[in-house]
């Protein structure tokens, strides 16, 4: 933590990350499809399509089932609200944004967690099948992609002796050599399979399905239209943004602002641009060339995931 | 002070003897009110000795013979002492406007204060006589509660002969190790045997702790010597089964840290990776069943046992770093430790007692039997999701700052470098991330089965709202969850300062850093308050854009259906089904059982006439472990019936045959 960052300049980069984040989640989003369709031979909507279906939604009537209490309402509202904070106390775009003391690695994945669980009851809310079978779903495969998330966490926080993402950031841009050790390469793959998991991707949850027997994050928000919809579909793509964000800052320091001024925010912005974009890219790939699991095979992924990662704690330590 | 703990404990004893004297109508007031004055008492007195450190000493020897009775709190006593006065006043609040059939009767009204006199006493007996003599105490008193309801429900008799055998097979656990220790050390008071400890042998040590930590933790509920924990909790009325589940259990912990680190001053590194075991398959079973159970306090139940797995990591975790030298990192886990102790009671005390008052508005506890709850009674609705937000460990509650803290604890002590630890703690950190995520698919489970969605049968649908003395009784704990989460430092000196006190470390503070959490000399902090300041004020700010963005009033509509007009509660999910996938995933520890029974039309085989569908989750520690040993005890019992015959020149026989052993021996 340094001291030499005005009030004032932490609170702007905090506004301007959350800016960037919730332009970026849908812009994301519009170019992971965008990829896939090329990549199936097919021309695809245009990238900036996600942003217009927010604006769209954004403007249309609100709908509640009759028998919904207040927590319907509440849950998207929710959801947004720890996706900001997240945005605005993790260092995604400088190291050192308001209130970034305290973004620690376990804090950033509660808040996250905080936000499935209150949608969660939102979907129980509604009374439906398809909310309850969403939710089940979602919670259990959040349950077990837990453990390999922390513990991936623990892996990244042994060289910098702290899980402060400021502290894991400025001590990987001090030792760009760690970055390749083993250790860092097996905590980078649990990381990849526990976002993938975190933001309902393939090969875990296909996010442009509506089929009864497989959804699973749509059979959640099935009953929320308007703005309602917007803010839930604002708030997972800023929750895959971000963590791609994160992804990008943990593995790949390089061009996230050390200082206050404009130019170093602006270096910084291109470049985490062009580091999610590439990660995007590459995610989306991925997804192309993989067919969704069965659910029950999921917890076998995740489980793969928990196990580089205590490998990658074991050889941080071997290997320290 | 001494004077006001014992004032305390009369006070206990005079609310106990009005319960049995006073006529029916005056029996509840009479009996809560002198037992809501003698939790307030004990509580001033743990927050003097907590504030300034002074340890208060009674001695008399009239009241147990040849051995008198000593009391003596510390601050690591009086830490327990004020959990379980805070406990005892909020449950004791409730109980007034409790309808329980059983808590009415004369034995119940003159056992409930004894049993929270207990309570606040066991925690600061200072030798082993006294101490055993509580302890008894406690599980007697608390036995007869957990029986308060046998006449109205057969479960109750059943439940009752697991916890009688149970807590006693624990109490002569720890009755044989601490006679072992008092022999050995030729004193029965606790502090004589702190001192005597270090030149005990490794051996008496060693046998001794082990022993006594297996009594303790069947107190506690640890796995595998949970099995009385989710039946009596479950079948005991609502202030009682808050009361076992906040402040009893706490007890087991108080135990193995007093004997572990107080008397016995740590030990080699095996002890404390024998307890972390306990801890990590305590956390996981009891985290598993209670993600997967459909009884509503059975839930909760095995959710204490889940807790209490996790405070026994954390004292493992502690055991493991001073046993190797880590004297600081020690500190920090068991602050940690501690810390969830005191939290868990606030929310499980919370969750408790909405429970209770769920159950006596809809007369089931079957989470598939309720549903839309939040609508009919919105008080209890929200301390239940106050109290479910803290359990699942979710920011800004209380339970999140005690598991980032024990999280912390195991982070900082890797680079230690040494072996055990280093295997040890990657493990602790996946068994507290796993039992988190399904810490919080219980919570949305029980809330958003039983407050939300349509209810499932006719008493859910027409429940009331219950008592006010019951929703304070709830409410003041709903809203210690929330003040403790957001403001921690509140009690964490407190909980230091009884740290400190048990272990006499001089180690620095593991957690100053004025206002906010914060670890000395790392960079990890953790500020709640903000975190959730930035909460509300972030989804306030989104709520008002939302309500200038919305063209017209929000549309009320039916839900979607697959274009089935008209939802029945029928089509929801239920508790089980909403289980079901991790029943599955998680098959093999589970062990589920499923039974389909089809009965076919006379006419045809062809045709279904029924098809009746049974599953059922029983504990596989019962089944595997319990029910053989019952079983084998039952067959020996069938075979020494048939020894006594009636026959007298069998039975003189028998008297021979005694006879000439003892010659033997003597001889």
């Amino acid at each position: 933590m340094r001291s030499d960052w005005s009030i004032g300049s932490t609170v702007a980069i905090s506004l301007l990350q959350v800016v960037a984040m919730g332009l970026g989640g849908p812009l994301l989003v519009g170019l992971m499809r965008k990829v896939r369709c090329r990549l199936e031979g097919r021309v695809g909507p245009p990238v900036r399509q996600p942003l217009l279906d927010l604006r769209k939604l954004a403007h249309r009537q609100r709908m509640r089932p009759e028998r919904a209490s207040w927590i319907f309402p509440l849950a998207p509202l929710v959801l947004v609200a720890t996706t900001v904070v997240v945005a605005a106390i993790a260092p995604l775009l400088a190291t050192d944004p308001a209130l970034g003391w305290s973004a620690d690695l376990f804090a950033v994945v509660y808040l996250f967690l905080l936000g499935s669980v209150v949608l969660g009851l939102g979907a129980l809310d509604t009374g439906t099948a398809f909310g309850g079978m969403g939710a089940s779903r979602a919670l259990t495969i959040g349950a077990v992609a837990e453990p390999a998330l922390l513990v991936s966490i623990l892996a990244l926080s042994v060289p910098a002796h702290s899980s402060n993402l400021a502290a894991i950031i400025t001590t990987s841009r001090a030792h760009p050599l760690l970055l390749a050790t083993p250790e860092r390469l097996l905590a980078l793959a649990a990381f990849v399979i526990v976002i993938v998991a975190e933001c309902g991707r393939l090969p875990v949850d296909n996010p442009s399905t509506h089929l009864e027997l497989t959804m699973i994050h749509e059979a959640m928000v099935l009953e929320y239209s308007g703005t309602d919809l917007a803010l839930v579909q604002l708030g997972e793509s800023m929750r895959l943004v971000v963590l791609v964000s994160l992804l990008a800052d943990l593995f790949l320091p390089w061009g996230i602002a050390t200082g206050p001024g404009p130019a170093h925010l602006v270096i910084s912005l291109i470049a985490l641009t062009a580091k999610v974009a590439v990660l995007g890219t590459i995610l989306a790939a991925l997804e192309v060339a993989m067919a969704k699991l069965r659910l029950f095979r999921v917890p076998e992924l995740m489980a793969g995931g928990f196990v580089l990662a205590v490998l990658a704690v074991v050889s941080a330590l071997v290997l320290a | 002070m001494a004077g006001l703990l014992i004032a305390s404990a009369l006070l206990g004893l005079a609310a106990s003897v009005a319960g049995a004297v006073a006529s029916p109508r005056s029996r509840t007031p009479l009996t809560v009110g002198g037992t809501v004055a003698a939790c307030a008492v004990a509580f001033a007195v743990a927050a003097h000795v907590l504030a300034t450190g002074e340890v208060v000493r009674f001695h008399t020897d009239r009241l147990l013979p040849l051995a008198g009775f000593t009391l003596q709190l510390d601050r690591f006593g009086a830490l327990f002492v004020a959990v379980s006065a805070g406990v005892g006043v909020c449950a004791l609040i409730y109980r007034l406007g409790y309808e329980g059939h059983g808590l009415v009767s004369r034995t119940a009204s003159s056992t409930l204060p004894l049993f929270v006199t207990t309570l606040l006493l066991v925690p600061a007996a200072a030798d082993v006589t006294t101490f055993l003599f509580l302890w008894e105490s406690m599980a007697l008193t608390s036995l007869l509660l957990v029986l308060a309801d046998h006449r109205y429900r057969p479960e109750v008799r059943v439940a009752g002969q697991w916890y009688a055998v149970m807590t006693q097979a624990g109490a002569a656990a720890i009755l044989v190790g601490l006679v072992l220790l008092a022999t050995r050390s030729g004193s029965q008071s606790f502090a004589a045997i702190g001192e005597a400890a270090p030149h005990l042998s490794p051996w008496v040590r060693s046998t001794a702790f082990v022993v006594i930590v297996l009594g303790f933790a069947s107190k506690a509920g640890a796995v595998p010597l949970h099995v009385w924990l989710p039946r009596a909790h479950a079948e005991a009325s609502g202030p009682v089964s808050a009361l076992m589940s906040a402040a009893m259990v706490n007890m087991g912990i108080y135990g193995i840290l007093r004997v572990g680190d107080g008397m016995l001053h740590g030990g080699p590194t095996w002890w404390w990776l024998g307890v972390m075991a306990l801890g990590a398959l305590s956390a996981l079973f009891g985290a598993l069943h209670s993600a997967t159970s459909r009884d509503l306090k059975r839930l909760l139940a095995y959710s204490t046992t889940d807790n209490m797995g996790l405070v026994l990591l954390g004292v493992g975790a502690s055991g493991l770093f001073a046993s190797t030298g880590h004297r600081s990192l020690a500190l920090l886990a068991l602050v940690a430790s501690l810390l969830h102790v005191v939290f868990h009671a606030v929310f499980k005390g919370c969750l408790f007692l909405a429970a209770g008052s769920i159950q006596q508005a809809t007369g089931t506890r079957d989470l598939d039997a309720l549903g839309g709850l939040l609508r009919r009674m919105p008080m209890t609705g929200a301390i239940f999701l106050i109290g479910g937000l803290g359990m699942a460990a979710l920011p800004v509650l209380c339970g999140f700052v005690s598991e980032w803290l024990l999280l912390q604890s195991m982070l900082h002590g890797l680079p230690t470098a040494d072996p055990a630890i280093a295997v040890a703690m990657p493990i602790g950190v996946g068994v507290l991330a796993l039992t988190g995520g399904l810490a919080a698919f219980t919570f949305v489970k029980a809330a958003g089965i039983g407050l939300l969605g349509l209810p499932r049968t006719e008493p859910a649908a027409v429940a009331r709202e219950v008592a006010p003395s019951m929703s304070v009784g709830g409410g003041i704990l709903a809203l210690l969850c929330v003040v403790f989460g957001v403001a921690p430092l509140l009690v964490i000196p407190a909980v230091t300062g009884a740290a400190r006190s048990l272990t006499r470390t001089v180690a620095p503070d593991p957690l100053a850093r004025g206002w906010q959490l914060g670890l000395s000399g790392v960079h990890d902090v953790l500020a709640p308050g903000i975190l959730g300041a930035a909460l509300v004020l972030v989804v306030v700010a989104i709520a008002l854009v939302r309500r200038r963005l919305q063209p017209g009033p929000v549309r009320i509509v039916e839900a979607w259906g697959c274009g089935r007009e008209l939802q029945t509660a029928a089509m929801e999910y239920t508790a089980t089904s909403f289980g079901e996938p991790l029943t599955r995933v998680f098959e093999d520890v589970l062990t589920p059982s499923h039974d389909v029974d089809v009965s076919h039309v006379a006419e045809s085989r062809y045709y279904v006439e029924a098809a009746t569908f049974h599953t059922s989750l029983d504990d596989a520690f019962e089944r595997r472990f319990y029910d053989p040993a019952n079983q084998m005890l039952r067959r020996w019992g069938a075979v020494a019936r048939k020894v006594p015959n009636g026959s007298i020149h069998r039975y003189l026989a028998f008297g021979m045959v005694a006879l000439i052993i003892v010659l033997v021996v003597v001889a």
